[in-house]
């Protein structure tokens, strides 16, 4: 990392970003022979502001939606140049690029089989525009255009499960991955850049400006979401889930009390059961609960 | 070798001899044609390129823009809605200065839904930083696309060039056109060497983020690069005969019988050859009328149309388009280069025919030149239907 | 004519985000340091440096004081202090 930075210092995202971390962990996992397609988002305006860029590897952004079809284009010219082998691919983006208004470039990009490693840096909202819901807010949170109010405890739908639409295609890997873990993320882009194919990481990242919670908190909120049941960590290979995190599952109340956007919340035991329930269910699903030894 | 040949499979056929590296399409009507000839290309490993079947016309205007900004030369196709679909990354691709070349096969835009020719879809994004070479016959088509990569990629240019053919009209038309061999298309075109790439050898940052401290100079850039080229394009023109043999002027405009002219209609594309029909016919007659055909709708050759009808006492624009509410848009284009000027038409009326693919007859013609009369005329239509203009609702 | 269209990463010098530390910075105390490299990892700038134990730095021309480095260092070893004292960070 000390050699030659491929994501370097003087960027200008807020203190303490979740996705900062998260993309210079992934680019320094992927390594040097790789290019990258950014889609439009806080992730592309805090580190290319010209005449500056924080990449140390070849790297375009286009549109808010298309990275992954950007790199199905660069992927298909460098195999018509003979270099594909010899290349990393990846595509990026965040919640709303990926799971909402990107989705269907990233479902053809899926589909077709390219050789990319699409990486979803989930902040559950629409953060460079000011904290918007996307499809991929979690239920009942609190942000500028789901706010909580007389008639309603915020955002009113579950998170879309963008993981399993891609594993749906049938694609070779599949992770969820976190800010809260460094190292495990590193490993999961290692492993998805060995795999030919499709592949998709989606990273959850706090955002202290969105989540509204001290910088310092990034890591503690980014476990917590882990460690509820509230973001599972799992991979999965060729449709089948093959590995998952355990957890002693903590209540959803620690989680929510770190966050100012679910703090409408906290006074409303019937809300926070129906979290409770959110992450019982994935608990369940994703059969995350650690079996005590005896 | 000249062939008897649909415009589509003529178009495949002049691509497959450009050698892309990338080609992305989405099917729409009329343009499918051209790529199912190249997807068919590239079945049988007649042609080397990467051809990717995308879900939208949004991703293929962008997969041969990541293909592009990798090195490689690109070719995509598309009409009407789907060119609609793909605009964000029309405008993204010359705003990046990205060599892609596009087919345009022109047709109507919906609603109503139309799958017919007129030039509704290129005209509206002529503001978009692309070239548009408008093609009269399946010949030109051919040679436009040709001299299209030589534009695009020329080091002083790097923009992208829209080729627009009259859907169906010329696509689905057949017409004898001599397809230019491969040794003089690999010697007129040689192979694409990008002026910047990604490239991990040497990585760049491509795409990013302009202030108001630097956004307003990659604008002036591409308006001061287009208004350059209409010079280029005249030197491109000059190589193109001296390997081809067919002589295309400045490329800007083609000036048919306009000496003496007292009547001229100014147009675009295919409706260009049912103009010289008419024109013949009324010459043979002793009239004096004549045609401006326009090549290059971007960059807009002002000067070049001065000097062609700075004598001509009335002239007709007709356009296949509309701006609705506003005059035509050849028109209004025609208008301005005599604004201020001391020589100039007496009238420049504006006439719009052909939406939708209503045929242009050589009646609709001679209609525009009876109409070209010393009053000038705006926001007329020809050919219209008055009896379903009754159709009314509520009260 | 282009203007502005690319940059080489090369030429790319950052903005100084140091100076948007208003409260703490962390000051590496180099008692406890086991190498674990976890701050360097962690840190959202990559602006952390250090191979040896206790070698590791905040370079402060883009440190913006988040916090987390001092967060994750499993042996405390990384302490934030206010802006205004004069520790030097190494």
């Amino acid at each position: 990392m000390e050699n030659r930075p491929l994501f370097k210092s003087g960027h200008t995202a807020c203190a303490g970003c979740g996705q900062a971390i998260a993309a210079r962990l992934v680019i320094e996992a992927a390594g040097a022979n790789t290019i990258v397609a950014n889609n439009t988002g806080c992730l592309e305006v805090f580190s290319t502001k010209y005449p500056e860029t924080a990449w140390g590897v070849p790297w375009i952004h286009s549109l808010f939606e298309n990275s992954a079809a950007v790199a199905s284009g660069i992927e298909a010219a460098l195999k018509y140049l003979g270099k594909k082998d010899a290349v990393n691919v990846i595509a990026q983006g965040g919640d709303g690029s990926s799971g909402d208004i990107g989705l269907q470039a990233l479902s053809g990009m899926l589909e077709r089989g390219h050789d990319i490693l699409y990486v979803c840096y989930d902040n559950e909202a629409y953060m460079n525009t000011g904290v918007q819901r996307s499809g991929l807010t979690p239920f009942d949170t609190n942000t500028t255009t789901s706010p909580f109010g007389g008639q309603s405890s915020g955002n009113l739908r579950p998170k879309k499960p963008v993981p399993e639409i891609c594993s749906a295609h049938g694609i070779p890997y599949v992770a969820t991955a976190s800010a809260g873990f460094p190292q495990d993320l590193t490993r999961k882009v290692k492993k998805a850049i060995s795999i030919k194919g499709p592949k998709y990481i989606q990273v959850h990242v706090p955002c202290p400006l969105g989540w509204r919670h001290e910088t310092n908190q990034m890591l503690p909120v980014a476990k917590m979401a882990v460690e509820t049941g509230l973001y599972p960590l799992f991979e999965y290979e060729n449709g089948v889930l093959a590995a998952r995190k355990q957890i002693v599952p903590k209540p959803v109340e620690e989680y929510l009390k770190l966050q100012g956007r679910f703090k409408h919340l906290l006074n409303n035991p019937e809300e926070i059961k129906k979290v409770q329930s959110i992450a019982d269910n994935n608990i369940k699903k994703y059969n995350l609960k650690l079996e005590t030894q005896g | 070798m000249k062939e008897f040949i649909e415009g589509s499979h003529a178009i495949a056929e002049v691509i497959k001899s450009c050698r892309p590296g990338v080609i992305s399409a989405y099917p729409i009507t009329p343009q499918t044609h051209i790529v199912e000839d190249l997807a068919q290309m590239v079945a049988d490993g007649d042609l080397k390129s990467q051809f990717v079947n995308v879900e939208s016309e949004h991703s293929a205007a962008s997969v041969v823009l990541g293909g592009s900004a990798t090195g490689v030369r690109v070719y995509t196709a598309t009409s009407s809605q789907g060119l609609f679909y793909m605009q964000e990354v029309v405008f993204n691709i010359a705003g990046m200065r990205l060599p892609v070349i596009m087919t345009c096969a022109n047709r109507a835009i919906s609603a109503p839904i139309n799958i017919w020719n007129d030039q509704q879809d290129s005209i509206s994004l002529r503001d978009s930083g692309w070239f548009q070479l408008y093609a009269e016959n399946n010949q030109e088509a051919v040679d436009f696309h040709l001299i299209a990569y030589r534009l695009a990629e020329d080091k002083r240019v790097m923009l992208p060039v829209m080729v627009c053919m009259d859907g169906f009209i010329l696509t689905h038309g057949m017409e004898t056109v001599d397809i230019p061999e491969q040794e003089k298309v690999s010697k007129f075109l040689p192979d694409y060497k990008p002026l910047y790439k990604l490239d991990p050898a040497e990585p760049i940052s491509m795409g990013l983020l302009a202030d108001p401290d630097y956004y307003m100079e990659t604008r002036f850039a591409i308006q001061e690069t287009m208004r350059k080229s209409v010079g280029y394009l005249s030197e491109i023109s000059r190589e193109f005969n001296d390997v081809f043999g067919r002589d295309y002027k400045d490329l800007l405009v083609e000036e048919y019988k306009l000496e003496d002219a007292e009547k001229v209609i100014v147009a675009m594309g295919s409706v260009c050859g049912t103009i010289k029909e008419v024109v013949d016919e009324q010459r043979a007659k002793g009239k004096k009328v004549g045609l401006l055909k326009i090549i290059s709708y971007r960059p807009f050759p002002y000067a070049r149309i001065y000097e062609a009808l700075k004598d001509v006492p009335k002239v007709a624009v007709l356009d296949k388009a509309v701006s609705l509410g506003a005059y035509a848009p050849v028109a209004v284009e025609i208008k301005s280069a005599f604004y201020g000027k001391k020589k100039g038409p007496k009238v420049i009326s504006s006439f719009v025919g052909g939406l939708g693919g209503r045929d242009i007859t050589m009646e609709t013609i001679y209609e525009v030149f009876r109409r070209l009369s010393a009053k000038e005329v705006n926001f007329d239509f020809v050919d219209l239907k008055p009896e379903l203009l009754k159709e009314e609702y509520g009260e | 004519m282009f203007g502005p269209l690319i940059v080489n990463p090369l030429n790319s010098k950052g903005d100084k985000t140091g100076s948007w530390r208003t409260l703490s910075r962390p000051h590496y105390l180099h008692k406890d340091c086991i190498a674990c490299r976890m701050c360097l990892l962690i840190c959202p700038e990559g602006c952390v440096y250090g191979k040896e134990k206790n070698s590791f730095w905040a370079d402060y021309n883009f440190c913006k004081g988040c916090g987390v480095c001092a967060d994750i260092c499993p042996k405390k070893d990384i302490a934030m202090v206010p802006e205004e004292s004069k520790d030097d960070g190494k």
